[in-house]
């Protein structure tokens, strides 16, 4: 058996039932790490010490005869801008670059109560802004299935290290695709949650109104216990809301040797996403992806979002920026982190600290949002982009009342080239076409594996939900994996 | 297009120091992106409300009541991490 290929699920399976220990497990994926991450550079911290402790712990109680919770002894990674206690939180930026997060977020204090083993920190865009990972103040992370190849971003580290068999899961963060497109890039499964549906207590925030902590795993039932594990309302997230995930079943069990189909579903795919210029081989292989639901019994409808891809994205690069140049304020060279010593008064330190610790993106894009808010553009920029948001949600209301999911792809190409889009940014911007919609609208979407390119590199299928509707789309998603 | 002026303007109101060469970089990127999102001013929005929000929320707000806290040590006094190297 390969330690490192186990889902949650086995792995929990083989710890209970004795096949090998929580530190075997744990071992496996240190070892497979030392040996291979100076290729993919998926961690910027590895933390070997209190992942072997942990787990020790956890085979102490099952050596005891004690029950112990799914994710108990299972190892995770986490993207490096969600806090625990102790331990290094950077944000892949050089104005956190030797930051000790002094609390656990809310999503890791559930974890640990369950008995997680946490491996390290992985890399991301400085401070989750890009989608390649190659915004990281420190080093490029490269996909696992083309080292030539970015692994998407910004939760490009933690989409690496499940596909390469670094951790059993991952935790990502999602403010306009950062969970789904790296997904997608590197072949596995990414939830983006419901706005408020996981506390974003102890994530750094990037996009207040947008950003959403979610799994990233090898398969759609791993995403679901990931879930339901992290989801809930914290009181310290005052944007988190009260929410049990319902236990009823939407479809059948998707045996489809015994017959079953899936005749109640209603699909509905909007035309804007199938547009000029996408990789071939996507269209190709989400085209096929829906074709099968169809012919496991769905009602597959024609619809139009005509608001939610072109003009979606530029209403996105226009509020995310304006919540940056907002958020990132506190990064004043005073409170936290980096501070340039040279500076000889208080705008000097300002001036000169932001502009070393910070990354070109990031000021790119803090520019870009004070030049939107600032008086005289505040009209025409982000109110405009505000209520182009409203139109996207009613436009998704709409659609929501004739059909129960929506399957689009994930991103409209493949993995790119390392390089290939770094230097210009829109290009760039553009690779979030197909994801920032949902997260305008606060919509839960899972991403998963669909099908690969000639060359090998794969392809993500998006099923996205109403609002706190995680339940159908991933009951879909597991569905899907059966076909 | 933004003008040099304007970029060297809004950095500094971000406080944000830029060199030269950045500027003439920042000013072609944002100029980019700010052609791009312009097609938004073409569309008929009046009336229309805008959303800051995504889910509906009302204010949030818990009873202004004193919690016991954990890591108090002395009455009155908070246990913090030590800043100062070396003893006391």
């Amino acid at each position: 058996m390969d330690l490192i290929e186990l889902t949650i699920e086995k792995a929990h399976e083989g710890l209970v039932k004795k096949e090998f220990s929580a530190l075997e497990l744990t071992k496996a994926f240190l070892d497979k790490i030392k040996d291979l991450d100076k290729k993919i550079s998926a961690f910027i911290t590895v933390t070997p010490d209190s992942a072997l402790s942990q787990a020790k712990k956890v085979d102490d109680l099952i050596s005891q005869g004690r029950g112990i919770p799914i994710l108990s002894g299972i190892p995770l990674a986490v993207k490096d801008i969600i806090l625990i206690d102790g331990v290094k939180c950077t944000a892949a930026s050089k104005i956190l670059e030797d930051y000790i997060a002094p609390y656990d977020a809310t999503v890791i204090k559930k974890l640990k109560s369950q008995g997680a083993v946490f491996l390290g920190k992985t890399n991301l865009d400085e401070f989750a802004m890009g989608a390649s990972t190659e915004n990281s103040a420190f080093f490029p992370t490269k996909n696992p299935h083309d080292l030539n190849r970015v692994p998407g971003g910004s939760s490009g580290g933690s989409a690496a290290a499940v596909a390469a068999g670094f951790s059993v899961y991952a935790l990502g963060s999602d403010t306009g695709g950062s969970i789904r497109q790296p997904a997608s890039f590197c072949g596995i499964v990414g939830l983006k949650p419901t706005y408020g549906a996981v506390s974003r207590y102890g994530l750094m925030a990037m996009a207040s109104s947008l950003d959403q902590i979610g799994p990233m795993t090898r398969n759609v039932a791993d995403a679901r216990i990931v879930f339901e594990a992290i989801a809930g309302k914290d009181e310290k997230d005052s944007t988190s809301v009260e929410y049990q995930i319902p236990d009823t079943r939407y479809l059948p069990t998707g045996d489809l040797s015994k017959g079953d189909k899936i005749q109640s579903l209603r699909i509905g795919v909007p035309k804007e996403y199938f547009i000029k210029g996408m990789d071939p081989e996507v269209e190709k292989s989400v085209k096929n992806a829906i074709k099968k639901l169809e012919l496991a019994g769905a009602k597959i409808q024609d619809i139009s979002l005509p608001r939610n891809t072109d003009d979606a994205l530029a209403a996105y690069y226009i509020i995310m920026p304006c919540e940056v140049s907002a958020n990132l304020a506190r990064y004043d060279g005073i409170k936290y982190g980096y501070s340039d010593s040279g500076a000889k008064d208080l705008m000097e330190v300002y001036l000169k600290s932001r502009k070393e610790g910070f990354g070109k993106e990031v000021r790119r894009r803090i520019i870009i949002g004070t030049y939107a808010l600032s008086s005289g553009y505040y009209e025409a920029y982000y109110l405009q982009a505000q209520k182009v948001r409203t139109k996207i949600i009613e436009d998704f209301n709409n659609v929501f009342k004739s059909v129960d999911v929506i399957v689009v792809p994930t991103a409209p190409t493949p993995a790119f080239k390392l390089e290939e889009k770094s230097e210009d940014p829109l290009s760039m911007y553009l690779a979030d076409i197909f994801v920032t919609a949902v997260n305008l609208a606060g919509l839960p979407a899972l991403s998963l594996p669909c099908g690969k390119t000639a060359s090998g590199l794969p392809i993500g299928l998006q099923i996205i939900g109403k609002q706190f509707e995680e339940n159908k789309i991933l009951e879909l998603g597991e569905f899907f994996e059966k076909l | 297009m933004i003008t040099k002026k304007e970029v060297q303007h809004t950095a500094n109101l971000a406080r944000i120091g830029v060199t030269e060469a950045e500027i003439e970089k920042f000013q072609k990127d944002i100029s980019s992106v700010l052609a791009y999102v312009d097609k938004l001013k073409k569309l008929d929005l009046a009336g229309v409300e805008p959303t800051s929000h995504p889910v509906k929320i009302d204010n949030v707000t818990r009873k202004d009541e004193a919690r016991p806290w954990p890591q108090r040590l002395l009455p009155g006094f908070l246990k913090v991490k030590s800043i100062f190297n070396g003893s006391n």
